[in-house]
């Protein structure tokens, strides 16, 4: 290992850069490995880069050097310092690859590095990255970290993790106070720990058994809070629904009027999302706020200049509606196509959306999904506001439940169709916005909610937003609670014959509205 | 008086038939018509579009430097929407109305099984540029994508090999080429000693976006003390929002790895590639592949859509191999007569963007490089492994007890695509 | 009037069917005027999609039921030929197996489903071709139309029907194929598919089958039966309490609209060589209800004319437009019901007023 002398002699321009650069995984590892047996911050600096991929060999130099790219060139820094040195061609820099096991190994060796560094959310989380793979020789060290610092952020997460180190001995003694240290520990890290330790043939019987028994436990629980975290999965997937429909409950359930290009104003509302992106770059929560305003205003000046200039000409005949909004969505779907091309275009997610939110090892809730349930939350109560506490609302109300008495108590129904519209247009954009925080944003968004909005609107009865709101985290729910059993495809064709039973039963859906223009 | 009318209504619309009917183009003699049959509109249009730039983009290239057998060439794009029968009808309408030459189309299997019986019926010519799940090989077609030995096989193999996997979630969307490429993977899979149980397979359908559940699911199937791997035949546009499930759920690369079959650069140029980092594709071309040829190519593609920031992936590569080959073969044969053609496309070889060199097989099949890549964070690929050879395509698995027996070869003796060697027999064949 | 649009609409299938069979059948050499397969069998699908908005306008123009789960019974009809078309390949599918079809075969299925039997005899297959579209309707619409569902929530529950069965037929386990659905098809009663006369023979079975319906559902309309129906339709409530019974009469055209179109199905599928899920998509059964709406809504040839002139717009456009072809097909929508809201037979109508005024007027009180 003439490298080694090389590495921590703190000269970079060593002839074996050019090696390290052609040498093979098995090679690369062991270079690693003897990097993090080298405690000098260069060795620590070669590894960050080195993970994050940006180190690279430097043969003009015959050196190893810092890069990053610059549009199609690369920007060389020093590795110490990050002074820059150059600016080059693609070609002309050899970049040392790093794949996932070499990542692994990296930041093992990075994490252990800073299991003792002053700075607790570092500790933590390399903390959190040991637990993926425990290692024996570590157990001095964390006993000993596990006494020195004894502050409670790393705590809990110190104790999983010198529990998975003890399992990883070969004294049945040790195993058994690992075992002890995760019992009722719901972290995949500590079930795969024990797992792992069942698999081994060297166990004592009284171990096996205490393990099995944990491990039983802890499935146990696991499978009660996979039952809570599934209700909440279903709930999440009903807020969507719910902001899928709730526009076209109030479109429908004013005019009767089949909105086929509802779910375009859905993608209106997207692809407003990835505009704003892209006129504010770099912040994407901020973007998300404003494009919140933004695809409301733009999706319902599209539903009010749709009205206007072709809905109000179909007057009586609500049917027939649904053949020209299914041109309006041909022309929307190729409209977008021809500005945007056909291609899914990339909407970030903003920082504070990722991660989750955790309850615990096992019952975490992925932070987009939070935010779209708080939203479709505050989207209805926003929505219901409106409707029973303003008197926009009731004149809408009025309209909905019967026109022609509406209209001879003098409001103008044919004002209110358009506000109508535009509302329910502006709603489906913002929950174009939302849906952008999960999905593809392409040409084809729209099409892939607009059956199923129809079957929430339908079963919650048309015209009724409580009933939109129910029967949209209903059916979530029950998808949820029926595709562990029989799988995704089987239950969505279940509870599509469900809405048709239960039309059958109550054929004007969960909640009837009452008024005589219902009638037809 | 009303008789008389309709008398000439009738008239009229007996000429307005007679005038459709005939309506019958005449192809200019001094060109030779390429017919384009990718779906512009539509689900698939997202995918395809890019295929029929690429052979606009051939096309543009052959006849800057002199057209082909001094003819140029002229290209016919028609729009299938994503409409399967549709492909049938414009297979038609391009081999029968527009008289091409040859045809560069289709992307899922569908497609394909759809255009099948009319190319074979009008003995058309079809360069097919997508993978996909072998179990065929038509006279007519020319398959320049990989079949699941060119790209799932050696990408398990790195998995065990190189990650250390032993436990594995065949994930796919319910349709053929997830079904049989699964089917084949776990055949492999247990001729290596992996158990039962240690296999996880799902299905979903077309277009799943709601992945809460099945992601929760692999991740308590991958905490059972295994190192665990997610084998992804995931189709097209259910893959965002299940990478998106899997970053969310903080499953990284790094845990769990998902191998992907039918994400590429273009795919991931859709999305925030950030929580992806380190999960990994196979495919037979990689953008980031250092050779002249390629840069040469993507060069060439930015100058053609006027965008820098377009990328290049594998489908496209095929679509390449073939266009090149189908010149070659016409500079060869003389004509563009199909069945001349045909046979001077055996054995043709042309360099491939990576820098090797692609042969055809007399299965119709390509021999291709097969590569490992890692996503990176700018949405390209790191190639982290390449068989080292390239792989002959296989157009009939030996993984599947009903298909090791068959092989294909369109040269004599055998001349059959689907020829048992146990009974002996060429069967399944139209003519 | 509407009689002599229909009979026009007539005449013009008949020529059309004549012209094939002189030109394709019985003289295929002689005058070289036939058809080449292309044109066979792109008028042989649109004479399908004829016969489809035909059995919509049935529904939806004489009794007011807007089905959007039309396809479905389509596509059924569809499965039903097409399952006789897989049995009819025999051991010449690509794994040789003399009994079950190549998918099943490559799922390793061992034996044929029960649901498979029996399809390997044409008559069978012919009755299920009606059987398994009408006794659908049959159950669907007992109880939807026994419940009273009507409106936009009957027609959005056909839609949730068509799309459950989309839903369920992609799924391979279910024995129809998967995704790929059934194709490949060899030929069908002993004659091979491909073949120009096997071609033309279909075509003109087609338009047959489409004159027969123009004129049976025509003659049913003017029937009593067929005023009741148009009672229902304009008020189900005044119908019903003058004593009939409207669930029945529902229940009765519904059945016989969706074996219509299940007939239209499996004339559909021989001439086109594949059938597959993607015809049960809501998307495919909302077109038909476009075609019926820009021929024109309750004259049952408009829905014909409609069907094969929307068709034709999106042949002609998706090869000449390939990229704008969709600019073109919306606009055609949005504009044909702002400014024909009768469809193409207002516009007939009223350019015929306009060159007859005082004839028409005559004949418009006269006529049905």
């Amino acid at each position: 290992m003439a490298l080694l002398a090389l590495f921590s002699s703190a000269t970079f321009a060593f002839e074996e850069g050019l090696a390290l650069s052609e040498s093979s995984w098995e090679e690369k590892a062991e270079w690693i490995e003897t990097l993090s047996k080298d405690t000098t911050d260069e060795a620590e600096q070669i590894l960050q880069h080195w993970v994050g991929g940006n180190l690279f060999y430097w043969p003009a130099e015959n050196r190893l050097v810092a890069g990053t790219k610059e549009g199609r060139k690369y920007e060389l820094r020093e590795i110490i310092g990050g002074l820059v040195i150059n600016v080059v061609k693609r070609k002309a820099v050899k970049k040392i690859k790093v794949n996932n096991k070499l990542r692994r190994q990296i930041k093992q060796a990075l994490a252990y590095r800073s299991l003792s560094s002053p700075d607790a959310s570092k500790r933590l989380k390399a903390i959190t990255e040991l637990k993926r793979k425990p290692d024996y020789s570590l157990l001095q060290t964390l006993l000993r970290l596990e006494v020195a610092n004894p502050d409670l952020t790393t705590a809990r997460d110190l104790r999983t993790l010198v529990g998975l180190v003890y399992l990883e001995s070969s004294k049945s003694t040790e195993q058994i106070e690992g075992i002890k240290r995760l019992t009722g520990n719901l972290s995949s890290e500590a079930k795969e720990g024990l797992s792992r330790l069942l698999l081994r043939e060297d166990l004592t019987s009284d171990v096996r058994a205490l393990g099995q028994r944990t491990i039983k436990d802890i499935e146990k629980k696991l499978l009660y809070w996979g039952h809570a975290q599934n209700i909440v999965f279903g709930v999440s997937l009903g807020s969507i629904l719910l902001l899928a429909a709730v526009g076209l409950a109030i479109t429908f359930g004013v005019m009767g009027v089949i909105n086929m290009a509802h779910g375009e104003f859905i993608m209106l509302g997207a692809y407003t999302t990835f505009v704003v992106q892209q006129i504010i770059p770099g912040n994407s929560a901020t973007a998300l706020l404003v494009s919140i305003p933004a695809a409301f205003m733009i999706a319902g000046a599209a539903g009010i200049l749709l009205e206007k200039s072709v809905i109000r000409h179909l007057y009586g005949r609500p049917l027939e509606t649904l053949l020209a909004t299914v041109g309006v969505s041909l022309l929307l779907q190729q409209m977008v196509r021809s500005i945007f091309g056909p291609l899914n275009q990339a909407v970030t997610s903003p920082e504070i959306l990722s991660g989750s939110f955790v309850v615990n090892a096992a019952f975490a809730i992925t932070y987009n999904r939070v935010f779209v349930i708080i939203f479709a939350a505050l989207v209805i109560v926003g929505l219901w506001l409106l409707m029973y506490r303003t008197s926009f609302g009731v004149r809408l109300r009025a309209v909905t439940m019967n026109r022609g008495m509406a209209a001879s108590m003098g409001i103008r129904s044919q004002r209110m169709d358009a506000l109508a519209f535009g509302l329910g247009s502006g709603v489906a954009g913002i929950a174009g916005v939302a849906i952008s925080q999960l999905t593809n944003v392409g040409p084809n968004l729209g099409q892939a909610y607009i059956v199923d909005s129809f079957m929430v609107v339908v079963f919650g009865g048309v015209g009724n937003l409580f009933g939109t709101a129910i029967a949209a985290i209903g059916l979530g729910v029950a998808t949820k609670i029926v595709e562990p059993i029989i799988g995704a495809v089987l239950a969505k064709i279940v509870i599509l014959i469900f809405i048709i039973l239960f039309i059958q039963r109550r054929p004007r859906g969960l909640f009837a509205l009452r008024g005589r223009s219902v009638e037809e | 008086m009303l008789s008389t009318l309709s008398i000439k209504k009738r008239f009229a619309a007996l000429s307005l038939v007679t005038s459709l009917l005939t309506l019958n183009s005449v192809s200019a003699a001094d060109s030779i018509k390429v017919g384009v049959l990718h779906s512009l509109s539509g689900t698939m249009a997202i995918s395809e579009t890019t295929l029929k730039d690429t052979v606009l983009m051939m096309i543009d290239k052959q006849n800057e430097a002199g057209g082909l057998l001094g003819k140029q060439l002229e290209a016919v794009v028609v729009d299938p929407a994503s409409n399967w029968p549709l492909f049938a009808e414009k297979t038609r309408e391009l081999l029968e109305k527009e008289q091409v030459d040859v045809i560069f189309g289709c992307w899922t299997s569908v497609s394909r099984k759809s255009v099948l019986p009319v190319i074979e019926e009008l003995n058309g010519l079809l360069f097919y540029p997508v993978q996909y799940e072998g179990e065929e090989s038509s006279k007519n077609v020319f398959y320049t994508g990989a079949a699941p030995n060119q790209q799932a096989i050696p990408a398990v193999d790195y998995l065990i090999g190189e990650l250390g996997a032993e436990r594995f979630v065949l994930a796919g969307t319910d349709y053929v080429y997830p079904r049989t490429t699964n089917k084949i993977l776990e055949n492999y899979l247990k001729d290596l000693g992996v158990d039962d149980s240690d296999i996880m397979i799902n299905y979903t359908p077309f277009g799943h976006s709601d992945w809460q559940t099945i992601v929760s699911d692999i991740k308590a199937f991958g905490s059972a003390g295994k190192k665990t791997a997610v084998v992804s035949t995931i189709n097209g546009d259910a893959n965002v929002p299940f990478y998106k499930e899997l970053g969310n759920q903080g499953i990284s690369a790094e845990d769990i790895p998902v191998i992907a079959f039918s994400v590429g650069e273009e795919e991931l140029s859709g999305f925030d590639t950030g929580p992806l980092v380190g999960h990994l594709a196979a495919w037979n071309y990689f953008m980031s592949a250092e050779a002249d040829i390629n840069d040469e190519f993507i060069e060439t593609w930015h100058q053609f859509t006027g965008d820098e920031g377009r990328v290049t992936n594998d489908p496209m590569e095929a679509t390449y191999i073939g266009f090149e080959m189908w010149v070659k073969a016409v500079e060869k044969a003389g004509t563009t007569d199909v069945d001349s053609v045909r046979p001077a496309l055996y054995g043709t070889a042309v360099p491939n963007l990576t820098g090797g060199t692609a042969v055809m097989h007399t299965n119709h099949h390509l021999q291709k490089p097969v590569l490992i890549g890692e996503i990176l964070e700018d949405g390209q690929f790191e190639i982290v492994s390449a068989t080292a050879g390239e792989v002959i395509g296989d157009a009939w698995t030996n993984f599947l007890p009903d298909s090791a027996k068959i092989i294909a070869d369109w040269t004599s003796p055998v001349s059959c695509g689907n020829y048992n060697l146990e009974t002996q027999q060429c069967s399944g064949q139209n003519f | 009037m509407d009689q002599l649009f229909r009979k026009l609409t007539l005449a013009f299938v008949i020529v059309v069917v004549l012209y094939v069979f002189i030109n394709n059948i019985l003289f295929p050499e002689s005058f070289g005027l036939g058809l080449d397969s292309y044109y066979l069998t792109l008028i042989g699908k649109y004479l399908c999609f004829a016969i489809l908005a035909l059995a919509l306008d049935a529904v939806w123009g004489y009794c007011g039921i807007l089905s959007l789960g039309h396809g479905a019974f389509f596509a059924l009809g569809g499965y039903a030929m097409g399952m006789y078309l897989m049995r009819q390949i025999g051991d010449r599918g690509v794994y040789g197996d003399p009994l079950l079809p190549d998918f099943m075969v490559f799922l390793n299925w061992t034996e044929l489903p029960w649901f498979w039997t029996g399809f390997d005899q044409p008559w069978f297959a012919a009755l299920m071709v009606i059987m398994v579209p009408g006794l659908l309707a049959f159950f669907f619409g007992w109880f939807a139309f026994r419940s009273r569902v009507s409106g936009v929530y009957l027609s959005i529950i056909t839609q949730a029907l068509t799309y459950a069965l989309m839903l369920a037929f992609f799924r391979n386990e279910m024995g129809f194929g998967g995704n790929n659905g059934l194709t490949d098809f060899k030929d069908i009663l002993g004659y091979p598919i491909s073949a120009e006369s096997t071609r033309a023979s279909l075509m003109i079975l087609s338009g047959l089958a489409l004159i027969f319906f123009l004129i049976f559902t025509s003659w049913a309309m003017r029937t009593k039966f067929g005023r009741v129906l148009l009672a229902i339709r304009d008020s189900e409530d005044r119908a019903r309490f003058l004593g009939y019974r409207v669930e029945s009469y529902k229940l009765f055209i519904f059945v016989l609209s969706a074996t219509m179109a299940g007939i239209a199905g499996a004339l559909y599928v021989p001439q086109i060589g594949i059938i597959n899920p993607g015809e049960f998509s809501p998307l495919n059964s909302i077109e038909i209800v476009v075609w019926v709406a820009v021929g024109g809504r309750g004259s049952l040839y408009g829905a014909a004319l409609g069907a094969v002139v929307v068709n034709l717009a999106k042949t002609y456009f998706t090869g000449a437009y390939p990229d704008a072809w969709l600019y073109f097909l919306g606009s055609l929508f949005v504009l044909s019901t702002i400014f024909m809201p009768r469809g193409i037979v207002g516009i007939l109508q009223d350019s015929l007023h306009w060159l007859l005024p005082q004839k028409s007027r005559y004949r418009r009180k006269s006529s049905p």
